[in-house]
């Protein structure tokens, strides 16, 4: 198993360079001069432009440039927001926690419904329950998010006054961060009316975020749950005389959860993506609204530091996919 | 096979193509999905004809003018109108125009570009194979939309980056299966035969492993349309995209959205057209697979 782990996580260090080079390569290849573009409209004297040219270090040639991003990368030093002047590091790692939050809920509203309703499906293969849990999922997997978001919005906050439309808590509340995830920052400082606040304010966002991951697992756990209950071990199980519960619960969908877990993981990188989106209409102060800010602003070195960590997020989730996928299914190890 | 008078010979190519067709229409869904597809294809096609209004003109007497079914619609904007007096109906169908073929250029371009390499991958190994599969594996490191957002900010928001951005993005599918099926196909005897018999490296690859990779390939382009275009209209939706007042989806959508509480056709109908489109594109998908892929077929 160790050895498993470390082949895998040998594989990652020609996509984890390619991912620095990628981004190291991003500012350079932005049209026209850096600093330039940095300064704005206002523009800059030529002592000022050598100053900065040689504090980014844009004078020395790429590699070394290269290198010592690499080097700075490795310290966790991603340089400076050009909007606030705080590291890059810093500002991502104050904005993690409420994607991560919200990734975490909208994540387990996927799993919640969309496994059962997989299931089901498979269960009724054919008949209209079947049917109409497979044409839901397959519109929730054709959906524009961002439109579904403001339809929900309409309908739930501005129609029927539900639900809130921004933000993360109610303004009456001031928690101290902790943790950074405002449920259960809330919980240690002991006031159940915020945690009940920022359960409400996740409820609409996480439903958003959710309804695509919800429909890629509803669609893989029918699938799965199919090719399971061919085989000739369900056969023998049923050939037993156990009861149909049983078969289904214990001997398909056990088995049937190893690639479900899978699909489950690889969802991350769908859940940042989403994230964007969901972030932008909700205005959740979360990674994905910060770098769409970025961009905007013109920020680059956030953009730059912020492709770099995510990306790097999503390829450590997918190596503790693989690993628990080794772990849950043996065979795959050789 | 009533429609077919004479039995064509099994292995023939029009005995195939009965056979895709009977499985495809087999599926009530993927038949539904292709009839939309046609029939929005042909709308934008004669999107002049069609369209009650020009999608540009601007009608100061008629502004956030709600749909027909309310008591102050009129049959004169069936759709209603958006802040600035114009028809959303109109502004839907020239919409169509963008959508589709800024997504059909994403395929062609990320399903061209993504054979040839997947092609060189799969046919010589060795070095160039790793030079390829490493770099596929950097480019799904990244979230989808991050990537095309900050290929967008290199290239400057617009139509062009949009799309050169999403068939980028939407590249290493292809690669991948391209890899796989050659991997898969290379060493059967039809291959060797053709290769003992004298055929080069190009002919190989194209003539004879090529068209034999094709099925997954075609799964894989109707996923890669539906997805494009979601991911076209929210590149708009962000700003990011096809620049307004250009009738795109998405970046109608952002415009709407601030009207979002006094009229909601302005926002609903956009997405809604999203939303089918995609939806049908994706009906389809599921009927080509079940018609080509005799692995996923479902019995």
């Amino acid at each position: 198993m160790f050895k498993f782990f470390l082949v895998k996580l040998a594989q990652l260090v020609p996509t984890f360079i390619g991912v620095t080079i990628v981004a190291f390569a991003f500012i350079r290849l932005l049209p026209g001069d850096p600093i330039l573009l940095m300064a704005g409209e206002r523009g800059i004297s030529a002592e000022r432009y050598a100053q900065l040219e040689s504090q980014m270090g844009f004078d020395r040639s790429l590699v070394v440039q290269y290198l010592d991003f690499l080097k700075g990368l490795l310290h966790g030093d991603l340089g400076n927001s050009l909007v606030t002047h705080a590291p890059v590091m810093d500002e991502f790692m104050s904005r993690f926690p409420a994607t991560l939050e919200l990734s975490l809920f909208a994540l387990a509203f996927a799993v919640i419904i969309g496994l059962p309703a997989g299931v089901l499906a498979a269960v009724k293969r054919g008949k209209t329950l079947d049917h109409t849990i497979m044409g839901v999922s397959l519109t929730g997997y054709s959906m524009p998010i961002f439109w579904w978001g403001l339809l929900l919005i309409m309908l739930f906050s501005s129609t029927l006054g539900w639900t809130p439309v921004s933000g993360r808590i109610s303004y009456m509340y001031f928690i101290e961060p902790v943790t950074g995830f405002m449920t259960i920052d809330s919980l240690i400082a002991g006031d159940w009316g915020a945690f009940l606040s920022s359960l409400h304010y996740l409820i609409l966002p996480s439903i958003v975020l959710g309804t695509i991951p919800l429909a890629v697992i509803a669609r893989q756990t029918r699938s799965s749950m199919l090719e399971v209950l061919g085989e000739d071990y369900v056969r023998t199980a049923r050939a037993k005389g156990l009861s149909n519960f049983r078969v289904i619960m214990v001997h398909t969908l056990r088995n049937a959860l190893i690639s479900v877990v899978t699909v489950i993981g690889l969802q991350v990188g769908l859940l940042l993506a989403g994230a964007i989106l969901t972030e932008t209409i909700f205005s959740w102060p979360g990674i994905g609204k910060w770098m769409i800010d970025a961009i905007s602003r013109r920020d680059y070195p956030s953009v730059q530091g912020g492709l770099v960590l995510i990306a790097f997020i999503v390829m450590i989730v997918n190596l503790l996919v693989d690993l628990a996928y080794g772990v849950i299914n043996p065979r795959i190890r050789h | 096979m009533s429609t077919i008078s004479t039995p064509a010979a099994p292995g023939s190519f029009r005995y195939q193509l009965a056979s895709f067709w009977s499985d495809f229409s087999a599926s009530r869904g993927a038949l539904v999905g292709l009839i939309f597809i046609v029939f929005i294809l042909l709308v934008a096609l004669f999107a002049p004809w069609v369209a009650p209004h020009d999608p540009a003109m601007q009608d100061r007497a008629a502004l956030l003018v709600p749909p027909v079914w309310h008591a102050e619609g009129s049959w004169n904007y069936v759709l209603g109108t958006d802040a600035v007096g114009r028809d959303i109906l109109s502004r839907l169908i020239y919409g169509a125009r963008y959508s589709l073929s800024i997504s059909a250029m994403v395929v062609v371009i990320s399903m061209g570009v993504g054979i040839f390499l997947g092609l060189l991958a799969g046919y010589f190994r060795g070095w160039i194979e790793t030079v390829i599969t490493r770099v596929m594996d950097v480019v799904l490191a990244f979230p989808s939309l991050l990537l095309a957002l900050g290929l967008v900010a290199i290239l400057s928001p617009g139509l062009t980056s949009a799309m050169i951005a999403i068939a980028l993005v939407q590249l290493p599918y292809f690669v991948r299966l391209t890899r796989a099926a050659v991997i898969g196909e290379k060493n059967r005897e039809y291959v060797i035969a053709s290769r003992l018999s004298g055929a080069g490296h190009l002919r190989l690859m194209f003539n004879t492993l090529l068209p034999n990779c094709m099925a997954p390939l075609i799964v894989q382009a109707t996923l890669s349309f539906s997805t494009a275009i979601l991911d076209i209209a929210a590149l708009g939706f962000l700003g990011m995209g096809v620049q307004p007042p250009t009738p795109e989806w998405g970046a109608m959508l952002a415009n709407a959205r601030e009207f979002m509480g006094s009229a909601y056709w302005a926002v609903t109908f956009p997405g809604l057209i999203i939303l089918l489109t995609v939806l049908m594109i994706n009906l389809m998908g599921d009927g080509l697979r079940d018609a080509l892929d005799p692995k996923m077929k479902r019995s």
